[in-house]
């Protein structure tokens, strides 16, 4: 649905000139939620405003749907974005006007008549469970109720695309959660493509179905969720995946040194997480396995487990051990041999 | 007690200044908050960024308030004749009374408008609203509690600008503060025409601020 093609942005400011973004390059799919995850200043604010243009690439397409947005003619572009939606960390309303006007205000824009657009918008306030709300104003309203009118506004004329900017990192946790719930089920009911940008892994995980890594401008790293966080593989995923809790770190190397045998790195996902295959390859191969580290879950309802285990047995049965493994769909990585 | 005060007179130049402050402000809002919001959108950074048109209407307004309000009544005097006429009386001080109080007017307008999240501006642009549009559905609503603000500023301002328009015979209370109040020493006129100034004043500014509190209860 979506090709951003070797996108590059320079911004000039003081006389030193900033790269944004490096030749990025990525495609997004229609109907599924693709989060792009990086720092502050990372870049990931303007990649997102790349895709409705509130930000112009230096270098580098933006297609849509076959079109390139970027030769769009100002009116062109102005119809373009009436048809994608965006919410904003700081939601953005209008505070002098009611929750009402403010998810009218994208169908006023597109011309609707105003009894239409007020039974338009009270199916979206009823659809982001507001219904109740529409002449309260902003302020009366908690950050959690504020966004979700902003998300109202943005569905009120039935976008085909939604642009979150990092939509939940004004909120608690708690409604951080409740956001996030809403999102996925609009996600599944409107069928409507997601791009969330944020510096939490646990949005993604929450949320997304595939991912990308930028890092100061780059894109250093993109796939499935799953794939990602079970097997990242650049420095700056490994990073982020420390901070925010989702790995367990290097923890292990401390108690490694004081375990004699092999030491593996254990990652799977789907059916083989619930099945007993360390029990069965102790007692199959004889070995004595002790876990060192570990963590089991799922991501967007894909069951996932990653441990790191220490060995011990005869050679041959260490040998194999991996294409036993391999064969009950666990990828291995020996870290220790 | 108030034996050299005239009553009549005194009437008279209340509605003067009521009249002087009130034309002038209609005029104030009718130049200075298009002039406001043409600084503010082609400031830096904004919707329809003009730096060279930014820095020329900005120098003009700067010049317009570094003129002292005396100097401008006196300079503005063949300009008067011609836009109402006649250089003396309510009608002359209305000219100088805009042309002093419009750029101070434009300038609060632009401070209130910069102050607006800058998120709004953004998200209209996001729902596809062309600059139009942002300007009279988005950012002026927002900007509404704040205009009206300087609208109760400017108004006491033209109020106490008026007081100095004796000078080209313009009346009203301040001018008859001076000419019995104080070149003939006739300290209960003085008195009055003071007090009525401080009511005026005092009405303006409650009634602004109930105003402004009633919107902003939202």
């Amino acid at each position: 649905m979506i090709h951003v093609d070797r996108v590059s942005k320079t911004y000039v400011s003081g006389g030193r000139s900033i790269a944004a973004l490096r030749d990025v390059t990525l495609q997004i799919r229609a109907g599924e939620v693709f989060g792009v995850i990086g720092r502050s200043g990372a870049g990931k604010s303007t990649l997102i405003r790349m895709l409705n243009l509130l930000e112009r690439p230096g270098q580098g397409r933006v297609r849509v749907d076959g079109d390139d947005i970027t030769a769009f003619s100002s009116s062109q572009l102005r119809e373009y974005r009436r048809r994608v939606g965006m919410i904003f960390q700081h939601f953005n309303l209008l505070r002098s006007r009611t929750v009402m006007d403010n998810v009218c205000f994208p169908l006023r824009l597109a011309g609707m008549p105003r009894a239409q657009r007020r039974q338009r918008a009270r199916e979206v306030l009823e659809l982001v469970e507001l219904a109740g709300y529409e002449n309260s104003y902003p302020s009366q309203l908690s950050g959690g109720q504020q966004q979700r009118v902003g998300i109202a506004r943005a569905l009120a004329n039935r976008p085909r695309l939604l642009l979150c900017d990092e939509a939940t990192s004004a909120l608690d946790p708690q409604t951080t959660q409740s956001i996030l719930e809403l999102l996925r089920s609009i996600n599944e009911q409107l069928q409507l493509t997601i791009v969330l940008i944020t510096h939490g892994m646990d949005v993604i995980r929450a949320l997304c179905d595939r991912v990308a890594v930028l890092d100061a401008g780059a894109l250093v790293e993109q796939g499935t969720v799953v794939d990602v966080f079970l097997r990242p593989r650049h420095a700056a995923t490994r990073a982020l995946l420390a901070e925010s809790g989702m790995s367990a770190g290097n923890d292990w190397e401390a108690l490694a040194a004081d375990v004699p045998g092999w030491l593996v790195r254990l990652s799977y996902e789907g059916a083989a997480t619930t099945q007993p295959m360390l029990s069965r390859i102790s007692r199959e191969l004889q070995l004595d396995l002790s876990i060192l580290q570990g963590s089991v879950g799922t991501i967007k309802n894909t069951p996932y487990g990653q441990m790191v285990v220490a060995a011990n047995g005869r050679s041959a049965d260490l040998q194999a051990m991996i294409p036993a493994l391999d064969a009950a769909g666990v990828h291995c990585e020996v870290l220790r041999g | 007690m108030m034996a050299n005060v005239d009553w009549g007179l005194l009437g008279e130049a209340t509605i003067d200044t009521l009249l002087m402050s009130g034309f002038s402000m209609l005029f104030v809002l009718l130049i200075g908050l298009p002039v406001g919001i043409l600084l503010f959108l082609m400031s830096p950074g904004q919707i329809m960024e003009q730096p060279l048109a930014y820095r020329l209407l900005s120098f003009v307004v700067n010049v317009m308030r570094s003129v002292p309000f005396l100097i401008l009544l006196i300079v503005l005097i063949p300009f008067s004749r011609m836009i109402v006429g006649t250089a003396l009386g309510v009608r002359g001080a209305i000219p100088p009374l805009v042309a002093s109080a419009a750029p101070l007017f434009a300038r609060l307008v632009e401070v209130v408008l910069r102050g607006l999240d800058p998120g709004v501006s953004e998200a209209c642009r996001a729902m596809g609203a062309s600059s139009r549009q942002t300007i009279l559905w988005a950012l002026l609503p927002e900007a509404t509690t704040g205009i009206l603000g300087a609208i109760v500023v400017v108004s006491i301002a033209l109020v106490d600008y008026s007081a100095m328009s004796g000078v080209i015979g313009g009346g009203g209370l301040g001018d008859l503060a001076v000419r019995f109040g104080y070149q003939r020493y006739q300290a209960d006129v003085m008195l009055v025409t003071v007090i009525i100034l401080v009511v005026i004043v005092q009405v303006i500014q409650v009634l602004g601020d109930r105003w402004v509190a009633r919107l902003s209860r939202r």
